[in-house]
């Protein structure tokens, strides 16, 4: 049987809520997302951050969940796809997905649209480049993107917060 | 995940001194750990060989950049971001913005340190010319002391870099002076972003009365470490631009790259590219 | 005729689930006792397994173990044939072919295990070019490595080319493809005496599953049931290999007796399955000057890996494809498929299509340079028309316009003045910029009587409060099923979309419809949805119970009323195949599809002759499909199917050492991201086909033949580079532009 290391506490905030874990430190964010706090929104597509698709935020900033270790999330703020709804209402890049075809299979919806609101909330009304820009870690092979170009700028058209 | 992730440890210290004193007491046991993003992708392929390490991240004092008048001084842990967003950084040291904006996407510019970077010592990285370019100082620190390095003296050999298992970047220095200068950045990756490069050309020269007074050029990708191609330097420095400098220094250029053929790209190419981007930057000092 | 809903961007029917991370995939399941699986490959390619020995530091009396002699049926994964072993038993003949399974419930020691496993290989020689496999150097299957052949003969082809004017030849190269799916492979499974075994997974086919999953255990059909979860992209991966990890998973559940999840890593999935098989075309062509085709000479070999799998139906429609939409009068198509010692090669978008049409499309505008006519004027003089037949003898009785979208194609994206313009700006530039087009045709359904034999059907029942519910075997996976299907039922019930549910596929609930595949779903399955749902509307008229022209409570009370008197109110629609379409499978001649959607697309490129890197600058895609049931969904298709073409196109190069593919891992193995392509147009027209509902043609796969032969035509205008292999990778265009220098 292989050694194990010794387990570490960690506090932090997910979606608003208060957790406490005691995990092993270098246990991917993702996984403890998935597997301890059954947010089950945060996908794996990749391993190795290429794709986005385990995009979450932490302290409003995006990173790839499944790059940081649990013992980083000491403290820390995160936000996961299921924390970006207001309850029952959807935010208006949500909805814009549904109606503009942003998204298709939705397997690079949840990190898409984390992706997206964070672009927002950085840049509230983007131009072309930028939207480009801020979604390039975020790998889609449904859409081929057009359509969810259009999907962050008919939700900047429809309110002022997007986001 | 292909890795045994229980069978790794992860202590963090509370300040740097606590984080020296666990680095130096079993040598080599422990490793800093910074972002992340380098050594997680590995734990992920189940080939992070390494089972213990200091988490540096929550540090702050290790994420700042100074100003002064001779210097521009950057933490190790400052991030991809950080430096995009530092207007003075970024704009007088611009081959270093331009390198931090074609690191990955946002998601690993924002957890991607610069020291991080450097120790990971991959030949591809894409701040590393920047920092060549800019003739960066780096000040390592153990709990025996300090010492200042030039960058240049950094990478000993293909993923050898100076320094001490017990010894931790403290900070980039990079010298101010070349903000009159024309700066020239370009990556050639495998798509236009989130991509690995396969020729990585930074360079900067001073132009005085048509000719080239100084120049500084920085390779990535085209040998088993970043490069400065100090012999095309020399062949340029004193020169006025015009067609027959450009060909001799292709020429030394070829020679002074070892570019390899690998899953990404083969060395024909890399040398091909590596010499046309030298004719590009060459262009962009006459216009 | 005037639609209410068909025809309108009706929201994606499980839009909200996919936006709110609620969306129930594979590996978001779990079950109370479930434990993981993992699968032991062989890393060499070709080999006689000598022994199997349990190594490192791990506690093996945890785990469950299952071999190939301990597979309680038929060793091996029911496809066409039955060739393939599910587990090697005593010979392995490709790179990660699955040697055994283990179980356990900690992932990382069960990950620690995998590696601790040690298959001794006796190696054999092994080949993996076609080249050695038509050679026979070594026989790897059959008695000559050729799992399938075909022979197309139309008019005399012989008898042209004494007397042609021009003769041009050329060959043509296309590498293999990952499907690149974002959301993994995987399965979940459960075995009990009493219920048999129950699988859930990532999944296009749950029929397809259901039928491999029978002789493995000698269950009957009603002791197997697969339900396809929520699915992440599948574009034909996960058309036939989804029953290898079914079988994986459900021998380990019947092992262990408890629930076994299998979820593949990126690098696994990668490395383990099938690609869009490798191809290799040679074109013979005679013309008259002034460019009439003559005759067409096409000679096409694909590689399909070490096992049979779907190669042959590949074959088949990437012959069928190979000579588009063009009036030829004499054509010969001489094809194969041929076994490599690789992982099985197997379905992905467009499935043999896109090889062919890529080598069609190129060598025609070869074919114009050479003859000094320009390559639009070329394929005007020879598009087919109705009346006149394909390669395969079928003659065309539908309208066709190709030189009207020919002409709506140049005039939306600017071909001729671009072209004009880029003429003399590219002398004084280092970026070289050009137009390319590809003209062509996409069969949609089964082949010949490949839709017969299927023998769809879809069933439909109303509750009693006027809901009405689809039973169809054909998979959500991003294309839009759910939608497209509660829309044609909806217009047909004269209900709102919102009144209509899409039974989760569940082969103990729903009916077999036939795979997600073939570009058959709106078009042949949707039809049958028309059907059944009106059925459903005419047993409500002829109970009296309800009257034309009523609104939505009328229905429901209606519905409420007929099951109180007469109990399930349901309906079952088979497939009838069109009268008046014959197929001859032995001559390989006929009808082969029912309808066929046309196109012409335009690429607009800038080559930076500096690092040879192509920027693909604007697209534009039009096309014919009989009708557009959901705007934004169909643009949806085709825009996605137009970003995998650029990849296939420009990016994605399969790295293969001894039949492995080694850049198996997003870093290295690149598709494009949102900065490498550009805003992509589709532009639809539409001639209704009677066989569709609504008048619908199939187009999930149209965009992948287009977009690379446009691609690489735009490029040969740009620089001149002859391009006749994919990928255009920089390296290659780099050495082809200092050939043209020189």
């Amino acid at each position: 049987m292989p050694d194990v290391a010794r387990k570490v506490r960690v506090e932090c905030r997910v979606n608003g809520q208060p957790v406490t874990l005691e995990v092993y430190p270098m246990t991917r964010l993702l996984d403890v997302l998935r597997e301890q706090l059954g947010l089950t929104g945060t996908k794996e597509g990749c391993g190795e951050g290429e794709c986005g698709v385990c995009a979450v935020e932490i302290g409003g900033a995006l990173v790839n969940s499944c790059l940081v270790p649990i013992a980083h999330a000491e403290g820390a703020y995160i936000r996961t796809i299921e924390g970006v709804a207001d309850g029952l209402n959807l935010k208006a890049i949500q909805e814009a997905f549904i109606n503009y075809g942003g998204a298709q299979c939705g397997s690079c919806t949840p990190g898409m649209i984390l992706a997206a609101t964070n672009l927002l909330a950085r840049h509230p009304d983007p131009n072309e480049s930028e939207i480009r820009e801020g979604l390039a870690g975020n790998l889609c092979r449904c859409t081929g993107y057009t359509k969810i170009f259009e999907s962050v700028v008919a939700a900047c058209r429809q309110t002022e917060h997007p986001a | 995940m292909r890795s045994f992730v229980p069978a790794y440890e992860m202590e963090t210290p509370r300040n740097l001194s606590a984080a020296l004193e666990r680095l130096s007491r079993e040598p080599g046991d422990w490793k800093p750990f910074a972002g992340g993003t380098d050594l997680m992708v590995l734990l992920e392929a189940g080939k992070l060989a390494h089972r213990k390490f200091v988490n540096i991240w929550n540090l702050d004092e290790l994420r700042r950049i100074e100003v002064t008048s001779g210097h521009v001084t950057i933490g190790p842990l400052v991030t991809y971001t950080q430096v995009r967003e530092h207007k003075a950084l970024s704009r007088e040291f611009s081959l270093l913005g331009r390198a931090a904006a074609e690191t990955g996407g946002i998601a690993t510019q924002n957890r991607g340190t610069l020291a991080g970077n450097i120790a990971n010592a991959s030949p591809a990285a894409d701040s590393p010319p920047a920092l060549l370019a800019y003739d960066a100082e780096l000040e390592l620190i153990s709990t025996s002391g300090s010492r200042w390095l030039p960058y240049r003296a950094f990478h000993t050999g293909y993923k050898k870099i100076n320094m001490r298992p017990d010894e931790l970047i403290r900070a980039i220095r990079l010298p101010r002076g070349t903000s009159g200068w024309k700066h020239y950045y370009r990556k050639v990756g495998t798509r236009r972003a989130q991509a690995i490069s396969k020729v990585c050309f930074a360079a900067a020269a001073r132009v005085e009365n048509g000719r080239i007074a100084d120049v500084r050029i920085a390779l990535g990708s085209v040998a088993p470490v970043p490069l400065r191609a100090v012999e095309t330097e020399n062949l340029l420095r004193g020169e006025k631009l015009a067609l027959a400098v450009l060909t001799a220094a292709q020429t030394a250029l070829a020679v002074e790259i070892a570019p390899i053929d690998d899953m990404r790209s083969t060395a024909r190419y890399r040398r091909c590219v590596a010499q046309n981007l030298l004719a590009e930057f060459l262009e962009t000092l006459s216009g | 005729m005037e639609t209410r809903v068909i025809g309108k961007s009706v929201p994606r029917k499980e839009g909200r689930e996919k936006v709110t991370g609620r969306a129930r995939y594979v590996d978001d399941l779990t079950f109370p006792d479930m434990i993981y699986g993992a699968t032991v490959r062989s890393s060499v390619p070709r080999g006689r397994i000598r022994g199997i020995y349990f190594e490192g530091d791990i506690p093996w009396k945890e785990f469950t173990v299952v071999a190939a002699k301990d597979i309680p049926g038929k060793n091996c994964v029911t496809l066409l044939i039955e060739d393939q072993p599910c587990l090697a038993a005593d010979f392995v003949n490709h790179p990660e072919e699955p040697v055994l399974l283990l179980a356990h419930p900690d992932k990382y020691l069960l990950e620690k295990a995998r590696w601790a496993v040690r298959v001794d290989i006796e190696t054999l020689p092994a080949i993996f070019t076609i080249d050695d496999s038509l050679a026979c150097r070594q026989i790897i299957w059959g008695d000559d490595n050729i799992f399938k052949s075909f022979h197309v003969e139309k008019g005399n082809v012989d008898s042209v080319w004494a007397t042609a004017d021009r003769i041009i030849e050329g060959d043509y190269e296309t590498g293999a493809q990952e499907q690149l799916y974002i959301e993994p492979q995987g399965m979940i499974a459960r075995f009990s005496a009493a219920e048999g075994v129950t699988v859930w997974g990532s999944l296009q086919c749950p029929y397809y599953v259901h039928k491999a999953l029978m002789p493995l255990f000698n269950l009957p059909k009603d002791r197997i049931r697969v339900v396809q979860m929520e699915t992440g992209g599948g574009f034909g991966g996960k058309e036939e290999y989804p029953s290898m990890i079914a079988c994986h998973a459900a021998l380990l559940a019947w092992k262990s007796g408890r629930p076994v999840k299998i979820i593949y890593d990126r690098a696994e999935d990668m490395a383990a399955t099938t690609k869009r098989h490798p191809s290799r075309t040679h074109h013979r062509t005679a013309v008259t000057r002034d460019g009439k085709l003559l005759a067409m000479e096409i000679d096409f070999t694909i590689d399909g890996g070490a096992y049979e799998t779907l190669s042959p139906v590949v074959l088949s429609r990437g012959t069928i494809h190979a000579a588009g939409p063009y009036n030829c009068a004499n054509v010969r198509i001489r094809s194969r498929a041929v076994a490599t010692n690789a992982p099985p090669h197997g379905a992905f978008r467009g499935f043999g299509a896109p090889q062919s049409v890529f080598a069609l499309e190129r060598h025609l505008d070869r074919v114009a340079l050479a003859i000094g006519l320009a390559p639009d004027e070329l394929r005007r003089r020879n598009f087919i028309g109705e009346g006149q037949s394909l390669a395969v003898s079928q003659v065309i009785r539908e309208k066709v316009h190709m030189d009207r979208l020919m002409d709506r194609a140049f005039d939306l994206s600017g071909y001729h003045q671009k072209n004009k313009l880029f003429a003399e700006t590219n002398a004084r530039s280092t970026i070289k910029r050009g137009m390319g087009f590809a003209s062509f045709l996409h069969g949609a359904g089964f082949t010949g009587s490949g839709e017969e034999y299927l023998a769809s059907e879809v069933a439909a029942e109303a509750t009693r409060d006027g809901m009405v519910r689809i039973f169809a075997a054909s998979t959500e996976m991003g294309q839009g099923t759910n939608t497209i299907f509660s829309q044609i039922a909806a217009e047909t019930l004269e209900l709102d979309c919102n009144r209509i549910d899409i039974i989760q596929p569940d082969t103990a609930a729903v009916p077999n419809s036939g795979p997600t595949v073939a570009s058959r779903t709106s078009m042949i399955v949707g039809k049958l949805v028309e059907a059944a749902a009106r059925e459903i509307q005419q047993k409500l008229f002829k109970s009296g119970f309800l009257n034309s022209g009523y609104a939505a409570e009328d229905f429901s009370r209606a519905c409420d009323r007929y099951i109180e008197k007469f109990g399930p109110l349901d309906s079952l629609a088979k497939y009838h195949h069109p009268p008046g379409l014959h197929w001859d499978d032995e001559r390989y001649q006929g009808d082969a599809y029912g309808a066929y959607a046309w196109a012409v697309y335009v690429a607009e490129v800038s080559v930076d002759t500096r690092t040879a890197e192509v920027r693909v600058n604007d697209f534009v895609a039009v096309q014919e499909v009989g009708k557009v049931i959901n705007p934004v969904l169909a643009a949806g298709q085709i825009e996605g199917g137009i970003a995998q073409g650029i990849g296939f196109a420009l990016y994605e190069n399969v790295v293969w050492q001894e039949g492995r593919m080694i850049n198996n891992q997003m870093t290295n193995y690149v598709i494009p991201t949102s900065m490498d392509v550009p805003r992509i147009q589709a532009f639809f027209e539409e001639i209704p086909y009677g066989g569709g509902p609504a008048g619908a043609k199939g187009i999930g796969e149209l965009p992948l033949d287009g977009t690379a032969p446009a691609i690489a035509n735009a490029i040969a205008r740009a620089t001149g580079a002859d391009i006749t292999r994919l990928p255009i990778t920089p390296e290659a265009l780099m050495e082809m532009l200092e050939g043209v220098h020189a």
